[in-house]
């Protein structure tokens, strides 16, 4: 499969958004700009981003808590998503959910979700409607390595394949959930081969590898249509604490030192360079463009009014 | 008008939100050709098919989210669950997730889905097949929460709920699936709607109200009716849904007759009927109030298997006519 240097720099364009996106989040925080807590994606961009740019428009997404990479992938628009980080009324949840619940209906992000494993029952539930409806498009459901050792995996795992739906589990496997190592959560090395479980396609790749991700996913699209859900895991890893406060005593640095020299934005714009023989200038450009564009995300977001005090009473019910 | 039982009524409402609407669905463990653990869905997979007619595995916390799933992407499901008690194995998708979603995403999606939940003592079931736990609902904002007395509620209440916009817990007590009652003949089913929110009289009285909902009314009716041979008039007052609450129609009747009796069958430390007493003596009730507010309900402890105590745990026509004496004597 051939991926042309526009779909390439639209990838790497939008791991730099990512990427840009996280670090003025950190900073923010750091500033107690933001209240709250967010938790970062840095280092697992381009397993966000390969699978969420895959997708068309008519496909779901259901993100974790861990998930401004996925909700870029799939498109959100950043004002929005900045906006809402700020609790801002112009944000894409007006301000009532945060950093663990962004949600953009429009481009088929159905929301994040702050409980581990939550969104797993609600995406065999999308795609049985797109299956109920004909709908040719797939759900992707996006949770962790730790999500992997609810019970809703498993129901959904074995729902979804009974009912041949087309969703892609995705598990971002970035090796920890919070402190916890997965060889202390589970006692596999490789979580696809629970999709055997349910005779179900399990697939694991190399969660850092942008245009591996980005294909894979082209192809579980059309496999997930025809045959049902199918289950990718994508192997990364965060670099950064597990939210916003964590003092990481529970790994040795050498280990986070040994994942930065595996950045994928590092590997990916190397390839670009050296395989795709993109100039540096293009590159550097894009580089440019992705951080106004978080800066122009953070104007907006700064210039926008804060929720008055009776949006408190709105959409608890729809009519 | 039509009599029919309180569980044909439910599946009546069911098959005919499924004739007028190709999106509603119904999900759930063995309602296909057995017909639900309590034959209420009995037949309708002849007429629906198994694409609407969805057996599930038994897997409640999937059954319930995939439901909110399937409502948050356009479909209108029903979900089955065999007990109300297995809520709890679904009570993060629902709470965490249906109840929350429109709020907590300022608005953009909806969950219009019915969680049908047979409740309640009396066949033997024991303590985790018996349960009344309809506050623990009542106590998540964005549900709505439904305990239909009769088959003409049921019927009207169950319709309203599937074209209601928003997570239903619709809890249908098990002792009632076999009453029958009047239903509106099959020319005006189709708008036999009844909105949730409004309270129902069931029996106009003077002396003092009852404020009941589900099995209660019954028992409560047949009080009344004795207690009338003694000159007590008793005001019966059916609430159908506590979320939304009609507060209005609690608070006139506790003006009314100056005395309330609150009952029901669910435990009565954290139940519902202390929200009750609160809606009546944080009004402009209290001012007309001529004795304590007084709550009859299930006694603290889980339901028992042998049949004596089981009913000793729950309140009964011979408890709520002695309570209403002691009242009306006092
Ligand atoms: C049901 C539930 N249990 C625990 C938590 C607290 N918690 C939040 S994220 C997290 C770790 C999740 O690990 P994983 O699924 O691997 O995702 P990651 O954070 O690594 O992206 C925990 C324990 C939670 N939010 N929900
Ligand atoms: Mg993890």
């Amino acid at each position: 499969m051939h991926l042309t240097n526009t779909v390439l720099l639209e990838l790497y364009s939008k791991m730099r958004q990512t990427r840009e996106f996280e670090e003025m989040a950190v900073k923010l925080f750091a500033q107690g700009k933001v209240h709250g807590t967010a938790h970062f994606c840095i280092g697992e961009e381009a397993a966000g981003i390969g699978v969420g740019h895959a997708l068309d428009q008519d496909d779901y997404i259901l993100q974790t808590h861990r998930g401004h990479h996925q909700a870029i992938g799939k498109g959100i628009n950043l004002n929005h998503m900045m906006a809402e980080l700020l609790g801002k009324e112009s944000g894409c949840c007006k301000g009532k959910g945060g950093s663990m619940h962004i949600a953009d209906f429009s481009v088929g992000s159905l929301g994040a979700n702050g409980i581990v494993g939550g969104g797993l029952p609600l995406s065999v539930g999308a795609a049985l409607t797109q299956q109920y409806l004909g709908k040719n498009a797939v759900t992707v459901c996006f949770f962790g390595d730790g999500a992997a050792n609810e019970g809703s995996f498993h129901e959904s795992l074995n729902l979804a394949s009974i009912w041949k739906l087309p969703v892609l589990f995705v598990c971002i496997n970035n090796q920890y959930g919070m402190s916890t190592h997965i060889s202390k959560s589970m006692n596999i090395d490789d979580i696809s081969i629970r999709a055997a479980s349910y005779n179900m396609k399990g697939l694991s790749l190399d969660g850092n590898d942008v245009v591996l991700v980005y294909k894979e996913t082209l192809k579980a699209k059309e496999y997930v249509k025809k045959h049902g859900p199918m289950l990718m895991v994508l192997h990364t890893y965060r670099l950064l604490g597990h939210s916003k406060s964590d003092a990481q005593v529970y790994r040795a640095k050498e280990e986070v030192k040994s994942w930065r020299k595996k950045d994928p934005i590092l590997l990916f714009r190397k390839y670009l360079l050296t395989e795709k023989k993109i100039p540096e200038t293009v590159l550097k450009q894009l580089e440019d463009q992705a951080a106004q564009d978080i800066l122009n995300a953070l104007a907006f977001a700064e210039s926008s009014p804060e929720p008055m005090a009776e949006k408190l009473f709105e959409d608890i019910f729809a009519d | 008008m039509r009599e029919i039982t309180y569980a044909e009524a439910i599946r009546e409402a069911m098959s005919e939100e499924m004739r007028r609407d190709t999106g509603v669905l119904l999900l759930g463990e063995d309602i296909g050709t057995y017909g639900g653990a309590f034959g209420v869905s009995r037949g309708m997979i002849e007429e629906f098919g198994e694409k609407r007619i969805r057996e599930t595995p038994i897997s409640e916390a999937a059954i319930v989210g995939a439901a909110a799933g399937a409502a948050m992407t356009g479909l209108r499901p029903i979900v089955e669950l065999m007990f109300s008690d297995f809520i709890t194995l679904a009570m993060d998708q629902l709470v965490n997730q249906a109840a929350k979603n429109r709020y907590q995403f300022g608005g953009q999606g909806s969950v219009p889905m019915v969680v049908r939940a047979p409740s309640g003592s009396g066949k033997g079931a024991a303590a985790q097949h018996s349960q009344s736990i309809e506050a623990w609902c009542c106590h998540v904002p964005g549900l709505k929460v439904v305990v239909p007395s009769t088959p003409y509620d049921a019927k009207g209440l169950l319709k309203s709920s599937i074209r209601d916009n928003n997570p239903v817990v619709f809890f249908e007590q098990k002792l009632l699936y076999p009453v029958i009652g009047e239903v509106p003949e099959k020319e005006f089913s189709e708008d036999h709607l009844i909105p949730l929110g409004k309270a129902d009289i069931k029996k106009e009285g003077a002396d003092l109200s009852i404020i009941t909902y589900g099995r209660m009314v019954h028992l409560s009716l047949a009080a009344a009716e004795r207690l009338h041979s003694l000159g007590i008039k008793v005001e019966v007052v059916d609430l159908r849904t506590l979320v939304p609450l009609d507060s209005k129609t609690i608070i006139d009747s506790a003006k009314k007759t100056g005395k309330v009796l609150v009952v029901h069958e669910a435990v009565k430390t954290g139940g519902f009927g202390g929200e009750l007493v609160s809606t009546i003596v944080d009004s402009e009730a209290f001012c007309s109030l001529t004795s304590p507010v007084k709550r009859l309900c299930g006694y603290d402890v889980p339901i028992p298997y042998n049949k004596n105590l089981e009913a000793y745990a729950v309140p009964t026509e011979e408890s709520i006519y002695k309570t209403v004496l002691g009242m009306m004597q006092r």
